[in-house]
C-alpha cells in the first residue's frame, strides 16, 4: 500500500503528516486503493451483520424467548440480509476485482478510475444511508426506524398503508444509490477487461478469474438495473400516489416478486461468480497443476450466465402461477445445474494427478468444493418445485443460501484473503493463525448450517420472531444457534490475523506461492503504475512461462 | 484507441482492442435497457386492467410531429458526428444546434401533452393504473432526453468557444450512441402507448 | 495423468482423511439424525413433519422427495468420495522431488461424460416432478368436495364455508376423507391485507394467499385429528404467531359442528350487561356476533369463539384468563397485532369477559 516514490540511496524520505495520507485515501482513484477502500468497508460491515445475525440466533434459541421485541428481530433479519448482500459480500467482491484485474490483464489501472472512485463512494454512501434509519427521521424516539419489510421488500407490505414512516424509504434509497455504485463498477470492469489488456493476452488467455468477473459485470448491468426500475416505481408508489403494486387499485403485489426476483436470482450468480474466480485461481496454484478444462470452463460460466436470467421464479413457486409456469421454471433451474455441476467436476480434475498443499487458502477452497457441492444439492432439490411446496419460505431455504453463501462464498473469500494479502501487504499471514482460523470456523459453520436444515423438513417457517414448543424444532434451534459462536470466534482470529501479520508479518516477495498470473511478476505491494513496462504474453500463464523456458505453456495450449 | 505494435519474439504483433468510451457507453446502454423493459412490461401488464378512470383512447393523441422531431434529430446528429470526422466543425456545429433544437422541440410538445393530461382532462399519475404506468414510462424517457440535452448542450458551448476538433469525433460518436438509445426507446414506446395500447 | 507412488506413511492419509471428514462427518451426522427423528410417520417426533403426510398431496410431495433425495444423495457420495480420495492421495509427500507433476490441460471425453451424465439425471428429476405439478396443480375440485374460502388477514385466519352458510376464523373444520371415497377439500385463497401463506406440512405444500390473486389448492386429510402449521410469508410484525389449527373429523362430528356454527348467538340475560359493554364500545366495529348489531369484518367472527381451543390465531389457549387479558392488552399476548388495547375498567371487563363465554 506504498505510495512513496522509490527512495534514492543517501536521501531520507520526510514522512508525510497523516492528514496527507489520508487525503490520499479520500481522493485515490488507484484501483489498488479503492480495492482495498472496499474491502475494509466490506469487513466492518461484516462484522455489523454479524452482530445481527448473533441477535438473530440468540432470540431464536428457545421458543417463546423474549430477547428481544418481534419489531427488533424483523428488524434485524431485514438489515442482516440487506447488510450482507449489498454491503459486505458485493463490495468484497468488487474490491477484489478492482484490486487483482488490472494487475492480472497486465494493465496500468481500470478503464476509467474516476468512475472507479465514484461508484465505490455512491456504494459507501448507500450503506451509511441504510444504517442511518436506526437513527434518522424519527428514529431516535422509536427506537430504531430501520427497515423490516424483509430484504426483499415483498408489496403490499412497503407500501404506505402497512409500512408507516420511513423506514422502508432507507431500504429503498440505500440500495438505489449504491445500485449506481455497482452499475457502475460492473461497466469499468467490462470496459477494462475488453479495452485494456496487455499485448498477447487474448480473451482466451486471460486468467479465469478475468473472465469470471466479466460475466458477473454483465450480469450486474442486466440485472440491477431490474431492481433499480422496481424502486423507483415503488417510490411513485409511496410519493406520487401511484399504483404500481396497489391491490386495491386492481395493481399486482405478484408483479413486484418478478421484478425483485429477476434482479434476485442473477444476483446470486453475481454473488458466486467471482468466488468460482478465487476458487480457480487458487486449486491450481496449490495443486501445481493448470485448471482441468479452460475452455470448459468458460463455456459453463457464460452458460452459468444466460441460464441465470431465466430462472428468477423458482423463487415464486408458492405464489400461485399455474402449473405450466411452474414447470417451465423447474426445468431451467436444473438446466443451471448441469454447468454448475461441469465446474465442481473440472476443479476437481485439477486437483487430480497434483501435488497438493494444503496452506490455508487452499484449505478454505477445499472445504469451498465439498460444501458448495452440497448448497447445489440441496439448490435441486428446492427446483422440484412441489418439494418447494412444502420447503419455501421455510429453514431448509435459509439453510440451503447460508450454505452457498457462507460454505461457498465466504469460504472462498477467506482463501482469497490469504491467497493475496501477501501480495496487498507484503507481509506473510500467520499460517498458524489462518489454520485456526479455519478449524474454529469450519465448526461453527457445520453446527449451524448442517443442523439448520433440520428445522425446515420439521415445519418451520422463516421470518418468526419465536417459535411454539412441542414441534420437535427446540434441540435443532439451539444447536444452531451454537455454532454462530464459534463463527464469530474464527472472524475475530481472522481479523487478528490480518492486523498482526500486517504490522509483524515476515516479508512475503513478489511470488511467495510459485504461482503462475501476472499480478506475482509484480513487488508486494505493487508500486502505483502497476508495471515497469508493459507486459506480453503468449500463454495463460505467463510466469510458468518464465519459469519454465525450456516447457513453456503455448506449447500445450 | 488502443492499438499498439509490439515486437514479440522478432515478430510484430498488431494489438488493437475496442475503443473504452464506445464499450463503457454500450454497456451503459445494455444497463438503461433493462431498466426501461421493467416499465414497458409493467406499462404492457396493466393494460386494460385499470379499475376506473380513462382509458388511453379516452385521452391519449398521438404525438406525430414530435416523434419526426425526435427521430429525425438522431438523422442530424449522425451526420454531425460524420462531418466532424472529415473536419467540417462548422457544419458540425449547425447539424448539432439543429439536434438540440429538435429535441427541445420534442421535450416541449412532452410537456404541453402533459399540461393538456393533468389540467383539462384531470388525469394524473395517481388516477388510476394507466395513469401510473403512461407518466412513469414516458416520464422515465423523458428524464433521459433531458439528460442527453444537457450532454448536448455541454458539448455545444465547447464547440462555440472554439475547443471541439475532428480528433473528438470518437466521443461525439460514443455521446451520439446515447442519443441514438434514446429515439430507439422512443420508438418502443410510442407503439407501446400509442399505437398498440391504445 | 501421472500415477503417484503410494509408498508415504498413514500418517498423511489419516491427516487427509480427517479434514475431509471434518467436513462430510456432520453432513452424514444431521441428515443420519433427522433420518432417525423421522423414523416413525404414524407416531411423528414433530407434528409438522413435512415426511408424515397424511393427505394425498402431502404424499405425492413425500414420494417424489425420497425419489429427489436418493437421486442427489447418490451425487453427493459419487463426488465427495472422489474429492476425499484426490484430498488424500495427491497430498504433497513429505519426500517430494520438488518437480512439477505432469501438467494435464483438459480431456474432450471426460468432459463430455461429465455434461452427458447431469444431463440424463436432470431430464429423469424433470419428469418425476413434471407429473406431480400436473398431479397436484391441474385437479378439479369433483362434486362432493368441500368448499372453503380463506381469507389471510394480518394476524389471523378467516373461513367460510359459503355453501355451508358458515363463518368462522382461526380453526378450520374439515371432514376425513376416506381413500377409497375421497371427499377433499378445496380451498379457496384470498387475502385482506397483504401476502401470507397457507402451511400445514402435513396435509400439503404451502399456498400463498395474495390480494388481488385468487389461489386455490386442495387436500384430503385420511386420518382424524388435529394439524398444526402456520403462516409461512412474512407479513409484518405478528407473522410468527399466525398459527393454523386443522380439525379434521368424522362426517358426523363435521355435520355436527357445521349445523352448530349456523347458529346465531342467543341472547342470554344473565350477561346482558356485558353484552351492552360489547355494543356500545368500539368491538362491534371489527367483530360480528350474529344474530346482534356487531357485523364488524375486521377481525375474527366471534359468534362461537367458546368454539375454539385458542385465542389471537393460537397465540394463547382459550381460557377466561386469556380472554381478559387480551382484551385489557393484546400486547402481552401478542405484541404488535392489530386488536387495540380496549381501555375498560375490571367491571367492564369482567362483564364482557363473562359475555364472551357464553358465545358458543
Amino acid at each position: 500500500m506504498s505510495t512513496d516514490a522509490l527512495a534514492l540511496p543517501g536521501t531520507e524520505l520526510a514522512s508525510r503528516p497523516l492528514v496527507s495520507k489520508l487525503h490520499d485515501w479520500v481522493a485515490t482513484v488507484d484501483h489498488k486503493k479503492l480495492g482495498i477502500l472496499y474491502i475494509i468497508y466490506a469487513l466492518v460491515f461484516l462484522l455489523i451483520a454479524g452482530v445481527e445475525a448473533m441477535i438473530i440466533r440468540i432470540q431464536l434459541i428457545r421458543p417463546h424467548n423474549d430477547f428481544i421485541s418481534p419489531q427488533v428481530f424483523n428488524r434485524m433479519f431485514t438489515m442482516h440480509g440487506t447488510t450482507m448482500i449489498f454491503f459486505v459480500v458485493m463490495p468484497v467482491l468488487f474490491g477484489f476485482a478492482n484490486y487483482l484485474i488490472p494487475l492480472m490483464i497486465g494493465a496500468r489501472d481500470m478503464a476509467f478510475p474516476r468512475l472507479n472512485a465514484f461508484s465505490f463512494w455512491m456504494t459507501a454512501f448507500g450503506g451509511l444511508l441504510l444504517y442511518f434509519s436506526l437513527v434518522g427521521a424519527n428514529g431516535l424516539y422509536g427506537a430504531g426506524n430501520a427497515p423490516d419489510v424483509g430484504w426483499f421488500a415483498y408489496a403490499p407490505l412497503t407500501s404506505q398503508t402497512f409500512s408507516i414512516g420511513h423506514s422502508t424509504d432507507f431500504w429503498i434509497l440505500a440500495l438505489l444509490v449504491s445500485g449506481f455504485g455497482s452499475i457502475g463498477t460492473a461497466i469499468n470492469i467490462v470496459a477494462t477487461i475488453l479495452c485494456m489488456r496487455c499485448p498477447g493476452m487474448t480473451l482466451a488467455k486471460m486468467p479465469l478469474f478475468a473472465w469470471l468477473n466479466l460475466i458477473m459485470a454483465g450480469l450486474v448491468i442486466l440485472a440491477v438495473s431490474p431492481l433499480t426500475a422496481a424502486q423507483i416505481m415503488l417510490l411513485i408508489d409511496r410519493y406520487l400516489g401511484g399504483h404500481f403494486f396497489d391491490t386495491q387499485a386492481g395493481g399486482s403485489a405478484v408483479i413486484w416478486m418478478h421484478f425483485f426476483w429477476i434482479f434476485g436470482h442473477p444476483e446470486v450468480y453475481v454473488l458466486v461468480l467471482p468466488a468460482f474466480a478465487f476458487v480457480s485461481e487458487v486449486i491450481p496454484v496449490f495443486s501445481r497443476k493448470p485448471i482441468f478444462g479452460y475452455s470448459v470452463m468458460v463455456a459453463a460460466t457464460v452458460a452459468i450466465g444466460f441460464i441465470s436470467m431465466s430462472v428468477w421464479a423458482h423463487h415464486m413457486f408458492t405464489v400461485g402461477m399455474g402449473a405450466n409456469v411452474n414447470t417451465f421454471f423447474v426445468i431451467s433451474t436444473m438446466a443451471i445445474a448441469v454447468p454448475t455441476g461441469i465446474k465442481i467436476f473440472n476443479w476437481l480434475a485439477t486437483m487430480w494427478g497434483g501435488k497438493i498443499e494444503f496452506k490455508t487458502p487452499m484449505l478454505f477452497c477445499t472445504a469451498f468444493l465439498f460444501q458448495f457441492l452440497a448448497a447445489g444439492l440441496t439448490g435441486v432439490m428446492l427446483s422440484v418445485a412441489p418439494f418447494t411446496w412444502q420447503l419455501g419460505n421455510s429453514y431448509f431455504v435459509v439453510a440451503h443460501f447460508h450454505y452457498v453463501i457462507v460454505g461457498g462464498i465466504l469460504f472462498a473469500l477467506f482463501g482469497a484473503f490469504y491467497y493475496w494479502f501477501p501480495k496487498m501487504s507484503g507481509k506473510m499471514y500467520s499460517e498458524t493463525l489462518g489454520k485456526l482460523h479455519f478449524w474454529v470456523f469450519i465448526v461453527g459453520f457445520h453446527l449451524t448450517f448442517d443442523f439448520m436444515h433440520i428445522p425446515g423438513l420439521l415445519g418451520m417457517p422463516r421470518r418468526i420472531y419465536t417459535y411454539e414448543p412441542g414441534r420437535g424444532w427446540d434441540t435443532w434451534n439451539f444447536i444452531v444457534t451454537i455454532g454462530v459462536f464459534f463463527q464469530a470466534v474464527g472472524i475475530l482470529v481472522f481479523l487478528g490475523n490480518l492486523i498482526w501479520s500486517y504490522l509483524r508479518g515476515k516479508a512475503a516477495g513478489s511470488d511467495p506461492w510459485d504461482a503462475w498470473t501476472l499480478e506475482w511478476s509484480t513487488n508486494s505491494p505493487p508500486p502505483a503504475y502497476n508495471f515497469a513496462s508493459r507486459p506480453v504474453v503468449k500463454s495463460r500463464r505467463p510466469l510458468w512461462d518464465l519459469k519454465h523456458p525450456a516447457d513453456p505453456d503455448w506449447n500445450y495450449e | 484507441m488502443n492499438a499498439t505494435s509490439m515486437t514479440v519474439s522478432g515478430a510484430r504483433l498488431e494489438w488493437n482492442l475496442p475503443d473504452r468510451g464506445r464499450v463503457a457507453m454500450q454497456c451503459l446502454i445494455a444497463a438503461e435497457a433493462a431498466i426501461f423493459t421493467i416499465f414497458v412490461v409493467a406499462y404492457v401488464f396493466y393494460l386494460g386492467k385499470s379499475l376506473t378512470g380513462p382509458m388511453p383512447k379516452d385521452v391519449l393523441s398521438v404525438p406525430i410531429v414530435y416523434t419526426v422531431c425526435l427521430l429525425s434529430s438522431s438523422l442530424t446528429i449522425h451526420f454531425a458526428a460524420k462531418h466532424l470526422r472529415r473536419g467540417g466543425v462548422l457544419s458540425f456545429g449547425v447539424l448539432w444546434l439543429a439536434t438540440i433544437t429538435l429535441g427541445a422541440a420534442f421535450l416541449y410538445g412532452t410537456g404541453t401533452e402533459w399540461y393538456r393530461l393533468i389540467y383539462k382532462e384531470g388525469f394524473t399519475i395517481g388516477t388510476n393504473l394507466f395513469g401510473t404506468t403512461y407518466y412513469s414510462l414516458v416520464g422515465l424517457h423523458g428524464f433521459h432526453v433531458v439528460v442527453g440535452l444537457l450532454s448536448l448542450s455541454t458539448v455545444m458551448v465547447f464547440t462555440l468557444t472554439g475547443r471541439v476538433r475532428s480528433e473528438h469525433a470518437e466521443r461525439i460518436e460514443v455521446l451520439s450512441l446515447y442519443w441514438h438509445f434514446v429515439d430507439v426507446v422512443w420508438v418502443v414506446v410510442f407503439t407501446v402507448v400509442y399505437v398498440i395500447g391504445r | 495423468m501421472g500415477a503417484n507412488s503410494r509408498t508415504e506413511g498413514s500418517n498423511l492419509r489419516l491427516r487427509g482423511s480427517i479434514s475431509g471428514c471434518a467436513v462430510g462427518l456432520p453432513i452424514f451426522v444431521c441428515f443420519g439424525g433427522a433420518a432417525l427423528a423421522f423414523a416413525d410417520p404414524t407416531q411423528p417426533s414433530s407434528p409438522t413433519n413435512i415426511f408424515a403426510p397424511a393427505s394425498s398431496p402431502a404424499k405425492s410431495i413425500f414420494g417424489l422427495s425420497l425419489f429427489v433425495l436418493a437421486v442427489t444423495g447418490a451425487i453427493f457420495l459419487v463426488v465427495f468420495a472422489l474429492l476425499l480420495y484426490s484430498v488424500v492421495s495427491f497430498r504433497k509427500k513429505r519426500n517430494d522431488d520438488g518437480r512439477e507433476p505432469p501438467q494435464v490441460y483438459g480431456s474432450n471425453q471426460v468432459e463430455l461424460a461429465w455434461t452427458v451424465i447431469p444431463v440424463l439425471i436432470v431430464v429423469a428429476l424433470f419428469m418425476a416432478t413434471a407429473r406431480v405439478i400436473a398431479l397436484v396443480q391441474k385437479t378439479s375440485p369433483p362434486g362432493n368436495a368441500i368448499a372453503v374460502t380463506a381469507i389471510g388477514h394480518q394476524f389471523w385466519w378467516e373461513y367460510r364455508y359459503p355453501d355451508l352458510g358458515v363463518v368462522t376464523a382461526n380453526e378450520l373444520h374439515l371432514p376425513v376423507s376416506d381413500p377409497a371415497y375421497p371427499t377433499p377439500t378445496f380451498i379457496t385463497l384470498l387475502s385482506a391485507d397483504t401476502d401470507h401463506s397457507f402451511w400445514v406440512p402435513r396435509l400439503g405444500g404451502k399456498t400463498d394467499l395474495i390480494p388481488n390473486h385468487p389461489n386455490t389448492m386442495w387436500i384430503d386429510p385420511q386420518a382424524t385429528g388435529v394439524y398444526f402449521g402456520q403462516c409461512a410469508q412474512y407479513c409484518g410484525t405478528q407473522h410468527a404467531k399466525m398459527l393454523l389449527r386443522v380439525y379434521v373429523q368424522t362426517k358426523d362430528e363435521f355435520n355436527q359442528w357445521i349445523l352448530q356454527q349456523r347458529q346465531p348467538a342467543f341472547a342470554n340475560d344473565a350477561v346482558s350487561q356485558g353484552q351492552r359493554t360489547f355494543e356500545t364500545t368500539a368491538c362491534i366495529n371489527c367483530h360480528t356476533v350474529s344474530g346482534t348489531v356487531a357485523n364488524g369484518r375486521f377481525g375474527p367472527d366471534l359468534t362461537h369463539l367458546m368454539s375454539r381451543d385458542t385465542i389471537a390465531a393460537g397465540a394463547a389457549p382459550n381460557t377466561p384468563q386469556n380472554l381478559r387479558l387480551w382484551i385489557r392488552n393484546p400486547d402481552a399476548i401478542k405484541p404488535g397485532s392489530l386488536m387495540p388495547a380496549m381501555q375498560l375498567s375490571d367491571q367492564q371487563l369482567d362483564a364482557l369477559t363473562a359475555y364472551l363465554e357464553t358465545l358458543r
